[in-house]
């Protein structure tokens, strides 16, 4: 057993740092084998820059056909796995075909680079970047390392943000009136509003606010939908009666949200709605949806 | 069984909530005495969550919210201690708002927030404000009472009061009532709608669930009477109308009953009276079951003890017009609550009086208002049957009598009698003889012809009878007991002056003259006497006391009597209206009013002759007649001859018809009417002897006794007595004869010897023995009889 374990054992290690990898920011990525581990942080724009540091396995010489680090931003749909598209691929060729003997380090930049879309682990899709070391070995099969990172884009507080509003109901029977403080909401932000009740014929339970993420992935006919219910949470316990005005105060920062992705390279889309849902005693759901624009606010602190 | 069922249930359901407490308190404990906020944050929600039952009464509920409560305690040192979380209480206060569920969020919301206040990181206004808020949206009746109850109870020392801790900086005890009450409101409006929870059958457990929870709001209202910062005008201006717009809108008869009765105890009495008129203005705006007459009384009730507690209060009252508001709010009330039965009514006029008697115990018009308003509520109704409502008007009657001690006040109301006209026959007695017992009590003298008429108005039910009813049923003893005190009661109606009392005798007369058979014979007698007092008390002062032109003179009261005693004559209790002719006439003798007393002799004798039908009964009569014919000096003559005949004449009448033991002695007492002017006498005493031989010869065929001689030896004593007065017509030659007769009797065979008249007959003979050896005028006188 030790026998095949070690013929397939790397003949060298590769590891990679960031120049500024003690003071930069470090997040959670969950991979696919369900461990989360801390990966760096960046933003689009940034210098990646950093060392890589090959070290033969005891002494083993290395023979190889050059050594690259591509920096890739990939879009994995789950339905064709392992198949990655890559939106951003960019190169840089650390050496010339030789051999190493000893562990060598090489320096590597990526400046300014492009990288528009966040990170998402979403449920039919995914994207990621990834620094992917290469050490071409021809037909003894090439040595491959990756290291992950993590790419959040903050925009500012929008200019225009428009309460929502509306008034809703069934006829005869309940009619409500909502109101949510803002359309758009970043991702720590706390939503404010109120339920007030214009008519009340029915004999509610209780009511929720939800929020639910919409995940569509792939287009036209072959455009799968997800939708996943990220929080449930209670507003109201019995029933109101005309009159009432019922608060809603709910902090987001407890939810994993990200921003709202608008038709991400052609592939997905990810919208958040708010589900307004009123249960009735004999368990029937009335429910309102409303789209809220979700956005990451830069942090402050 | 569906019902033991149920109960079964709900213990069980209980107990389950008690376990999962338990269980949850047990890893709870483990967090905190580890300080681990997220585990502690977990398992307090988690412990919460058991609140969120919908399976318990409210009694059950209470035991589970009680055991929560505790460990709600707990949590609250955790949360106030930062270096055992390490978290700022601002973000805490955040951290327990992300809780899923909205009841366990909102306890520790208010946990929290109660910590938050305490700080003073943030004004304890806004911190009170957003709790408040936010509890909006527990909507269950239960469950928000409950938790708006916890709201209460950790904000109670946390309320920025006057000199409290968290007073200052934009903080008022404004705030404060403020906060109190909105979420009194909230509370009300939760309790209220309980009563929609569950089908309609289960009403009545509804109410009485809802009834065990109504002090969750009332406290509220106590809260806000304990804040420091509140004075009249704050609770005039802002707290009363707040309060009161809620009660009227519930538009629930148990919470409405409940608050108003809350705010009325909760408050201190000077506000209630300078605020009267807006909490009455509500009281005609609450639902038509609401018993507003408890409420009311209430409150007139604490306003009474108010104004008794200190004489400095009263100005207060009669500047707020106290009585006119009260009054008219009590009529509204009426008005609006077509419902309210006849007895609700009734008892808020008996607490509205009470009210005035202890407040303006000198308007007595106020007294007769509230009389009046009586009449009107009762006018148009038969009289009162039922005895809840008798009860309350006897009450309302009695107020008055008992305050002023003094029935002559309650006599001037008018509207009293017209009260008493409501009562049943049988009540009205009761309230006449408390009328009456109050007067006896307190020796009130009723001294004016006008009093007596009401008063004697008021008492009519024992005077005489009344309609639809007789004395037939009556119990014997109870009657007389009231008519013993109608009797007592003419003795204290009296005045000084001679003409007003003769008014006076003539109203009561008025009154009484319907009595009846039964009744007369106990109220004829006192009357007669009142006015024979009269008569003396006329005769007592100097001048022509017999004068015509006054107008109460003598002759006048005896022409009253005259009638008076006729118809105690024709009732007929002729016994009784004989002795009173007697009594006139003795009267009218005292007043030398010849032909008046000749006048009460001749009805005497009529009496005697046609009425007078018991023998013994006409004993006592003809005895009563002899006694009071001997006492007369009046009469001429003439009269005196035709009275003495007549008296005489019925003696002998007697003597023929009734034993002899009985009859003879009235006979020697007639004989006596002659003394002094001996004017008939020997007439008298041959008749009696006349009669003696009568008697003697009946007794001679019936019984053979030595009777006779006795009574021969009693006229001879007679003859004796006569002589030695001078009596011209007792000469020695009769005596002689009388004794020679009595000698020949006492030897005759038909007469068995008989100890004591022959000793009687020895002591006499001794007697006129000794005259003669006496030796003198009287010594001659007696000489020439012979021995």
């Amino acid at each position: 057993m030790n026998f095949i374990i070690g013929a397939f054992k790397p003949a060298c290690h590769i590891s990679v740092s960031f120049s500024d990898g003690k003071s930069r920011k470090q997040v959670p990525l969950k991979k696919e084998n369900g461990q989360t581990l801390m990966v760096p942080l960046f933003q689009s724009q940034e210098n990646i820059l950093g060392k890589i540091s090959i070290e033969p396995v005891s002494g083993k010489k290395v023979e190889h056909n050059g050594i690259k680090v591509e920096l890739l931003g990939q879009i994995e749909m789950y339905f064709d796995k392992g198949n990655f598209y890559d939106f951003t691929s960019l190169v840089r060729e650390l050496d010339v075909p030789g051999e190493l003997y000893e562990r060598k380090t090489y320096p590597f930049e990526f400046s300014t680079v492009e990288m528009p879309y966040e990170t998402y682990n979403g449920i039919n899709v995914r994207l990621r970047y990834v620094l992917k070391v290469t050490i071409n070995r021809g037909y003894a099969g090439s040595i491959v390392e990756y290291q992950d990172f993590v790419v959040w884009n903050y925009t500012p507080p929008p200019a225009i943000n428009n309460s929502i509003k509306m008034e809703v109901g069934i006829e005869d029977c309940l009619h409500i009136e909502f109101e949510y403080n803002k359309s758009k909401y970043h991702l720590k932000d706390v939503i404010i509003g109120k339920i007030y009740f214009l008519l009340v014929r029915i004999k509610l339970k209780n009511m929720d606010l939800e929020i639910r993420r919409r995940e569509s992935t792939g287009s036209g006919v072959n455009t799968h939908v997800e939708t996943e219910t990220l929080a449930k949470y209670e507003l109201m316990d019995g029933a109101p009666v005309r009159g009432e005005s019922i608060p809603i105060r709910l902090f987001l920062s407890p939810y994993e949200l990200t921003p709202t992705y608008q038709n991400i390279n052609n592939k997905f889309s990810v919208k958040y709605y708010l589900n307004l849902v009123l249960v009735d005693e004999e368990d029937r759901r009335y429910f309102k949806q409303q789209e809220i624009t979700m956005f990451r606010l830069a942090e402050t602190s | 069984m569906m019902i033991s069922d149920g109960i079964e249930d709900e213990e069980k359901w209980l107990a389950e909530g008690i376990a999962g407490i338990q269980h949850n308190a047990f890893y709870l404990h483990r967090a905190l005495d580890s300080n681990n906020l997220r585990e502690v944050l977990k398992y307090s929600a988690q412990l919460l969550s058991e609140l969120r039952t919908s399976k318990l009464s409210p009694h059950k509920y209470y035991e589970l919210y009680m055991r929560v409560f505790d460990e709600l305690r707990r949590l609250e040192m955790f949360f106030k201690d930062e270096d055992r979380h390490g978290c700022p209480v601002v973000d805490l206060y955040e951290l327990v708002q992300h809780a899923g569920n909205i009841l366990p969020r909102l306890y520790l919301l208010c946990t929290v927030g109660s910590v938050y206040i305490k700080s003073k990181e943030a004004p304890a206004k806004d911190v009170l404000k957003d709790l408040v808020e936010m509890c909006h949206a527990v909507q269950h009746p239960i469950r928000g009472l409950f938790l708006r109850s916890y709201l209460t109870q950790i904000s109670r020392d946390k309320l920025p009061d006057i000199a409290s801790d968290y007073e200052g900086e934009g903080d008022t005890f404004m705030d404060a009532v403020e906060f109190v009450l909105q979420n009194f409101a909230e509370m009300n409006k939760l309790w209220v709608r309980m009563q929609h929870q569950g089908p309609m059958r289960e009403k009545e457990k509804l109410d009485k669930e809802r009834n065990e929870l109504r002090d969750l709001v009332g406290k509220n209202l106590h809260v806000l009477s304990q804040i420091e910062g509140v004075d009249l005008e704050i609770y005039r201006d802002i707290i009363l109308p707040r309060v009161l717009e809620q009660v009227v809108n519930c538009k629930d008869e148990l919470a409405q009953y409940y608050l108003m009765d809350c705010i009325i105890q909760v408050f201190p009495d000077e506000y209630h009276l300078q605020t009267l008129e807006t909490l009455l203005g509500a009281c005609p705006q609450l639902q038509s079951a609401v018993d507003i007459k408890t409420v009311l009384s209430g409150l007139m009730e604490r306003l009474s003890n108010y104004a008794a507690s200190s004489p400095e209060v009263l100005p207060e009252f009669l500047q707020v017009e106290a009585f006119t508001k009260l009054s008219n709010a009590i009529g509204k009330v009426i008005e609006a609550q077509v419902d309210m039965p006849v007895v609700g009514a009734i008892s808020l006029y008996v607490s509205l009086l009470t009210f005035t008697l202890h407040v303006h115990p000198d308007r007595l018009d106020y007294v007769d208002q509230v009389l009046g308003a009586c009449v009107r509520k009762l006018s148009g109704k038969a009289k009162l049957e039922d005895s809840r409502v008798t009860k309350q008007v006897v009450a309302l009657l009695s107020a008055p009598l008992e305050k002023y001690d003094d029935v002559v006040t309650a006599l001037t109301l008018s509207n009293y009698p017209r009260v008493m006209d409501h009562l049943d026959a049988a009540t009205n007695k009761i309230m006449a003889m408390v009328i009456i017992q109050s007067i006896m009590r307190n020796s009130t003298s009723v001294s004016t012809s006008d009093k007596v008429e009401v008063l004697f108005e008021l008492i009519k039910g024992l005077i005489k009878d009344m309609d639809g009813t007789s004395t037939d049923d009556l119990d014997e003893e109870d009657f007389k007991e009231e008519q013993n005190s109608v009797a007592r009661l003419m003795h204290m109606v009296y005045n000084d002056d001679p003409e007003e009392m003769l008014t006076i005798i003539n109203t009561v007369w008025k009154h009484i003259m319907a009595g009846g058979p039964k009744r007369l014979p106990f109220t004829v007698p006192p009357l007669v006497f009142s006015a024979l007092k009269l008569v003396r008390k006329l005769l007592g002062q100097d001048g022509d006391v017999a004068g015509e032109e006054a107008p109460a003179n003598p002759k006048k009261i005896f022409q009253l009597l005259n009638q008076i005693i006729e118809a105690l004559s024709i009732v007929p209790s002729p016994e009784l209206a004989l002795r009173l002719y007697l009594q006139c006439a003795e009267a009218a003798n005292d007043c030398d009013l010849e032909p008046v007393a000749y006048e009460f002799f001749t009805q005497a004798f009529v009496l005697y002759e046609e009425e007078v039908a018991d023998s013994r009964a006409q004993v006592t009569a003809i005895h009563l007649i002899i006694g009071t014919l001997q006492r007369m000096n009046v009469f001429g003559v003439e009269n005196r001859d035709t009275l003495t005949h007549k008296a005489t004449g019925c003696g002998a009448y007697h003597a023929s018809l009734i034993p002899m033991g009985l009859n003879r002695r009235s006979t020697l007492r007639l004989m006596r009417v002659g003394e002094g002017k001996l004017i008939r006498v020997l007439l008298c005493l041959k008749r009696s002897l006349r009669i003696a031989n009568a008697a003697q010869q009946m007794v001679n065929v019936t019984r053979g006794s030595s009777g006779p001689v006795t009574l021969f030896v009693e006229i001879l004593n007679k003859y004796l007595y006569f002589f030695e007065k001078g009596s011209p017509q007792i000469t020695t030659a009769a005596i002689q004869g009388l004794v020679e007769l009595i000698k020949t009797e006492m030897q005759s065979d038909s007469t068995t010897s008989n100890p004591s008249s022959d000793a009687f007959f020895a002591s006499t003979l001794r007697y006129i023995q000794f005259q003669k050896q006496k030796g003198g005028a009287m010594g001659e006188k007696y000489d020439p009889i012979k021995l």
